[in-house]
């Protein structure tokens, strides 16, 4: 198969449209008669409802309805599904549509109120009247787990609801034969993937039809479908999801289900009215899933060399007030903690708690950022105690080229074994250390440090699984028109999907890539599927959209022989025409080939699998895929004010064959900004309370383009020998080292006159400049 | 977040604008450029009964050069002193402070009354009213008055402006041949300042004639310390003196912890700003004689 | 004498050369009266606090947010949204630019970052990198990490140099 596109910068299929104000986001959907819902939210951390009186609001001119849990039918005055079980997972709680009776965080959606406008139903909001009483609300993570905690469910005797462990090898025996054993605790506090587009939700019901339309800013839009059928008791034929153009997802766009996904359905069913409710931006802070809060006490084992003998993490992970996306998050911490690093032993091992803080799931990098800050933070930490070069110590623990498939010896999120499918861990390093200049490093260290500059360099390496199943599938059509039409079963959030498929499909079928229009989370063009999270898209989906489209090509040239009495052997497809090779009258465009796979009279025969020029294909892979690389930086700090400033920064990343660099690049770059919020700018602050203080644009700080510098970019490509593509996951990439990178580059700064030792993330001008000032 | 229902006037004058104030001005707010009170009233942190809006009034909106002073319309948009040539000239301390403040697209709307009488602690425009001696005029039914900026400022969002005055203009001394310099931390690009220093210095044979110093983001007003002036006056500017004072500049201060940053950091460098925004000043101040030198540099 | 205060105006108000006239609810904001009462919903609402930049359009020329004004103070204005600039068949340069240097991802924050960059590029037909990231500060984005923007915005500039503004409607 000719690759005119496939591994091309090609320019995005779905820009046209996003430039020029086309876009359809789930706020543009606008339906005849629309009214708009707005959620009452707990003012509290932790506090019984005594009563609820909504008569007020009620009256109000323009509320159409008031919700409490008292009006919610059985299904959904439960609590909502759990998503992912674990057998660690002993406390599988789970949030509600509306609180039964007891708030548990700041932001718990207690009534729903449904107006003409969302003006008039946040009017309706003040007027309602909750009797809250107080309970003493548990914030602090190590507080969570102290025997005298006030309880998040009181229900339970403890606020850890699973401890799970898992070891390679033995630990006991590598530590006691260690020439040195370290030992660090390492904290990563809260932030939030903060999208620019924050939730929504439109629902329409049409009771005629009896047929439920949602709109949802979602990232798994068909299990949504699959899930709302049940809660509604309706078949799945009567519920279609559809995830329009959804303005960054980043992870917590997926919950299955977060209330108002429920609530509006329901109202629109019960009002028979289209109902929207939009989140604003004060409620994605406090009612949108959070991520990053873990508390590492972490120990590696070195021989004299620092060869690694073993490394040891034992930590907390908060789950916030529920814990419905289960386990993932610490288990994708502990499993991402090794690295490109040989272990021989592992001990990892992890307690999830309950506090009265907003829910926890995965947020881009998902765990990620911490295994890798905890591994890198102890590679240096050996490197300084040995006084060995800190990549030399790295060189000597890389996993070789002629290991893999490395087994890592754990159970990876997908349950499945942690394999490493293939890599080349060395050269990344060496790419980047070249990039980054790091040997004529120290001169130049000492040239800015004459000149009174503190300016440090930094350098970590990564493993990032995705590529994760269970399955993705894609239907490729080529219409009478020749237009070329294909349904995913994944939403997209910019990733890029509108081109990067069509270019596989391009390729397959011969046609330019912009005439190859893609349908992507609609529950209505793709009936199974699982969704757009864990860098997984491009492997499962694109490899599903690849088997497509090479089936749609073998039945077009199927067609294409009977119609033209021709050997297949002796057709070729070329610009989207079937021809006998060496002749030019015996040809078939793709649009007449469609025509003809689709007869009025007569019959089709039973090779033909289906009508039409069409085919549907399903990818599941075995495992995930596991890309790797290297970020370095060059930092400078302002030793006065603690202030920073990148002067340089580079990624050299390995995820195998790449489908289109442009979009690569751009899906690294944003990860890296995301990373930086991660290092200096953002956190969520919570007081003793559980009061959340950070719930503006003006308190919680995104970098903008004055923060973040220019990310030079190389690649190695590697393919993944688990899917006929050789493709990687890409999403998490990014941010997954960045704290990692800063935590040596300021310190790498600072030395030898101050000797600051950073364990925890994010920093912050004040922080780091007490840590200076404490030297 | 969406505001909370109020009543919308949109006087055309300023005497339309001070009788509407007269009676609604207790339970009323003022809309100027709105860059802080519209997101108070979406967050239902503001709820005003009756919004008096200013934007229609064009006679709030002007520069104007007097003796030795620069008066601008309450009503003047922050880009419109960041552009103009008189304030570039006359007043490069607010022509240096202006560009801090937020964005351009905040600067459009935003104006030069609007950030004096909301008197955010941490914004530039009332710290650089600090420095240069600016007098403030208000109108009211009652009649005009003017105030220093010292006695405007009274606590964290509170001024010396009565429920039914109207902040109409501020005067500003020109200050074209002294030193400026406006120094800020911020967390970010066009966030409000951690700390902050205004600094302006006359220099007259080398020596340092007079100096003021305001800082923004260390205490409930823009905050000066006298005592912090005093070491560099009839002194030849050196590094020791700079260190001296931000030591007492870091002494005097006496700001409040938040969560972005703790009152020991907002001094610390709010000392280091003042010492660096001295040196600063001192280099750009133009001896009386400055003229011919450097037009003498320019040609050589 | 000054109308006393009400709670419901008239506005009438030219978008993208359009003239629209309205009763609204004084309270209003002028970005939902774009997007609800005129169908206009290219320009987006990310914060609702003047932070994000999403909602930026042009008022008489001059990047604002749309967010942090009431409907009713745009009475006699000339709006300009993200809607004027190009078509999807013929993309305006600064339009072109985006694309070509993969200046967007998901497209939420993309109008804001335009109409902020247009207004821009007239005052400043020749910016530095640092005065375009300067005035880009003022405006969000979550996925590009900013630097497809600036390449974008930098190489419209020249562009426009070369091939006129193209943006009929707003002069």
């Amino acid at each position: 198969m000719a690759t005119r596109y496939f591994g091309a910068r090609v320019k995005r299929n779905e820009d046209p449209r996003l430039l020029t104000g086309r876009g359809m986001f789930v706020d543009d959907v606008q339906p005849t008669g629309v009214v708009h819902g707005a959620v009452l939210r707990s003012p509290h951390a932790h506090a019984r409802i005594r009563s609820i009186d909504v008569a007020m609001a009620a009256a109000l001119p323009g509320v159409v309805a008031v919700y409490t849990h008292a009006d919610l039918p059985a299904t959904l005055a439960a609590p909502l599904p759990k998503l992912i079980p674990h057998p660690a997972l002993i406390h599988h709680k789970t949030q509600y549509a509306l609180a039964p009776g007891i708030v548990r965080h700041v932001g718990e959606a207690v009534a729903f109120v449904v107006a003409d406008s969302r003006y008039v139903a946040e009017d309706a909001l003040d007027l309602i009247d909750v009797d809250y009483e107080p309970l003493a609300a548990v914030v602090d993570l190590e507080a969570a787990v102290a025997p005298d905690s006030p309880l998040v469910h009181d229900d339970m005797d403890t606020n850890v609801c699973a401890h799970y462990t898992q070891r390679v090898g033995d630990i006991e025996a590598a530590f006691a034969r260690a020439a040195h054993v370290f030992t660090e605790r390492f904290t990563v506090d809260r932030g939030t993937a903060a999208p620019m587009e924050c939730r929504g939700v439109v629902a329409q019901w049409d009771h005629k039809m009896r047929q439920l339309t949602v709109w949802d800013s979602t990232q798994a839009p068909i299990p949504i479908r699959n899930g709302l059928a049940r809660l509604l008791d309706l078949p799945q034929a009567s519920v279609r999801v559809i995830a329009p153009d959804v303005g960054g997802g980043f992870g917590p766009k997926i919950m299955m289900f977060y209330p108002e996904e429920v609530l509006v359905p329901y109202a629109a069913m019960q009002l028979r009215r289209p109902v929207k409710w939009i989140e604003d931006r004060r409620e994605n802070f406090a009612a949108m899933n959070q991520e990053r809060e873990q508390i590492h006490d972490a120990q590696i084992a070195v021989d004299a060399d620092g060869g690694i003998l073993g490394v040891k993490t034992v930590f907390l992970y908060d789950s916030g007030a529920y814990i419905p996306y289960g386990i993932i998050v610490p288990i994708v911490a502990s499993t991402t903690l090794p690295g490109p690093y040989r272990i021989p032993n592992y001990h990892c091992e992890f307690q999830a708690v309950f506090t009265n803080k907003t829910i926890v799931s995965p947020y881009r990098g998902a765990g990620r950022p911490h295994g890798v800050f905890v591994m890198e933070r102890l590679m240096d930490r050996v490197a300084r105690e040995l006084n060995l070069d800190r990549t030399e110590v790295r060189r000597r623990n890389f996993i070789q080229n002629d290991e893999f498939p490395y087994d890592v010896g754990l159970i990876y999120q997908d349950n499945a074994p942690l394999i490493y499918d293939s890599g080349n861990y060395p050269a990344v390093f060496a790419r980047a250390l070249e990039m980054i200049g790091y040997e004529r490093w120290p001169e130049q260290r000492a040239r800015y440090r004459r000149d009174g500059r503190h300016v440090g360099l930094g350098v970590a390496s990564y493993v990032e699984g995705g590529g994760i199943g269970p399955y993705e599938g894609c239907r490729v059509t080529v219409e009478p028109s020749g237009k070329v039409h294909a349904a995913t079963s994944v939403g997209t959030q910019g990733q890029g999907h509108f081109t990067s498929f069509a270019q596989i499909i391009a390729d397959a079928l011969t046609v330019p890539v912009e005439d190859v229009v893609i349908t992507t989370g609609d529950s209505g063009a793709m009936s199974w599927g699982t969704g757009t999270f864990a860098s997984r898209a491009a492997v499962v989906a694109g490899n599903a959209v690849a088997l497509a489209a090479q089936a749609v090509r073998e039945k077009a040239l199927k067609v294409a022989a009977t119609t033209l009495e021709a050997r297949v052997d002796d057709l070729e497809l070329r610009d989207g025409q079937v021809s006998v090779r060496g002749s030019t009258e015996r040809s078939l465009s793709l649009a007449k080939i469609a025509v003809a796979a689709n007869p009025l009279r007569g019959t089709i025969p039973q090779d033909w699998e289906q009508p039409g020029l069409e085919a549907s294909r399903f990818f599941a892979p075995p495992r995930g895929t596991f890309a790797g690389g290297t970020h370095a930086a060059i930092v400078e700090v302002d030793v006065a004010t603690g202030m920073i400033k990148i002067l340089k920064y580079v990624v050299v990343h390995d995820c195998g064959t790449i489908i289109n660099p442009m979009i690569l690049e751009g899906q690294i770059r944003g990860g890296v900004a995301q990373g930086i919020g991660n290092a200096f700018y953002e956190k969520l602050i919570y007081d003793e309370n559980g009061q959340l203080l950070t719930q503006t644009f003006m308190d919680y700080l995104l970098p903008t383009a004055m923060e973040i510098p220019e990310v030079e970019i190389d690649h190695i490509e590697t393919p993944s020998p688990l899917n006929p593509l050789g493709v990687k996951g890409a999403g998490e990439a990014g941010v997954i080292p960045v704290p990692a990178v800063f935590a040596q580059a300021l310190e790498d700064a600072l030395q030898p006159e101050y000797p600051i030792r950073i364990s925890q993330m994010p920093l912050s001008p004040n922080l780091l400049l007490q840590m200076i000032q404490r030297q | 977040m969406k505001p909370a229902p109020f009543q919308y006037a949109a006087p055309e004058t300023v005497d339309e604008a001070v009788m509407l104030l007269s009676e609604y001005g207790r339970d009323g707010k003022i809309l100027a450029g709105g860059q802080s009170l519209v997101p108070l009233l979406a967050m239902r942190l503001a709820r005003p009964s009756v919004l008096i809006d200013l934007n229609r009034i064009a006679e709030l909106d002007y520069i104007r050069q007097t003796d030795g002073e620069v008066a601008i319309g309450a009503m003047t948009r922050q880009r419109t002193i960041e552009r103009s040539g008189e304030v570039r000239e006359h007043l490069p301390l607010w022509w240096e402070a202006v560009r801090y403040v937020g964005h351009p697209q905040i600067r459009n709307r935003g104006t030069v009354g609007g950030s004096l009488a909301h008197a955010d602690p941490s914004a530039e425009l009332p710290a650089a009213a600090a420095a240069t001696g600016a007098t403030l005029v208000t109108r009211s039914t009652r009649g005009e008055r003017t105030v220093s900026a010292e006695g405007f400022f009274l606590s964290y969002l509170a001024t010396a402006l009565e429920p039914d005055e109207l902040l109409v203009e501020v005067r500003i001394p020109a200050h074209a041949r002294a030193g400026t310099a406006f120094l800020e931390v911020a967390r970010r690009h066009g966030d409000y300042a951690l700390a902050g220093v205004a600094a302006m210095v006359t220099m007259r044979d080398g020596r340092c004639e007079a100096v003021r110093l305001a800082f923004t983001g260390v205490g409930p007003v823009p905050v000066r310390v006298a005592e912090a002036e005093e070491p560099l006056i009839g002194r030849r500017p050196e590094e020791s003196v700079y260190a001296e004072i931000a030591r007492i500049v870091a002494g005097r201060l006496d700001p409040d912890s938040d969560i972005h940053a703790s009152a020991a950091y907002r001094k610390d460098v709010a000392g280091v700003l003042t010492a660096r925004a001295l040196a600063l000043a001192v280099s750009r101040a133009q001896e009386p004689m400055a003229d011919s030198r450097s037009s003498m540099v320019d040609h050589g | 004498m000054a109308d006393p205060p009400t709670s419901i105006r008239r506005v009438t108000v030219r978008v993208n050369g359009r003239e629209h006239s309205r009763e609204v609810d004084v309270r209003l904001t002028l970005v939902d009266f774009l997007r609800e009462a005129l169908a206009l919903t290219g320009t987006h609402v990310g914060c609702e606090h003047g932070v994000c930049g999403a909602c930026t359009i042009l008022l008489n020329g001059e990047a604002v947010r749309s967010c942090l004004m009431f409907a009713v103070q745009a009475d006699g204005a000339e709006v300009t949204t993200v809607e004027a600039l190009g078509t999807p068949e013929r993309l305006h340069p600064l339009q072109e630019a985006f694309r070509d240097h993969h200046g967007l991802q998901c497209g939420f924050c993309t109008p804001g970052f335009l109409m902020t960059a247009v207004a821009f590029l007239r005052e400043t037909p020749q910016p530095t990198d640092e005065e375009i990231r300067e005035v880009l500060s003022g405006n969000l984005c979550r996925c590009t990490g900013y630097q497809g923007i600036v390449e974008a915005v930098r190489d419209a500039a020249e562009r426009l140099r070369t091939q006129g503004p193209g943006l009929e409607s707003t002069e």
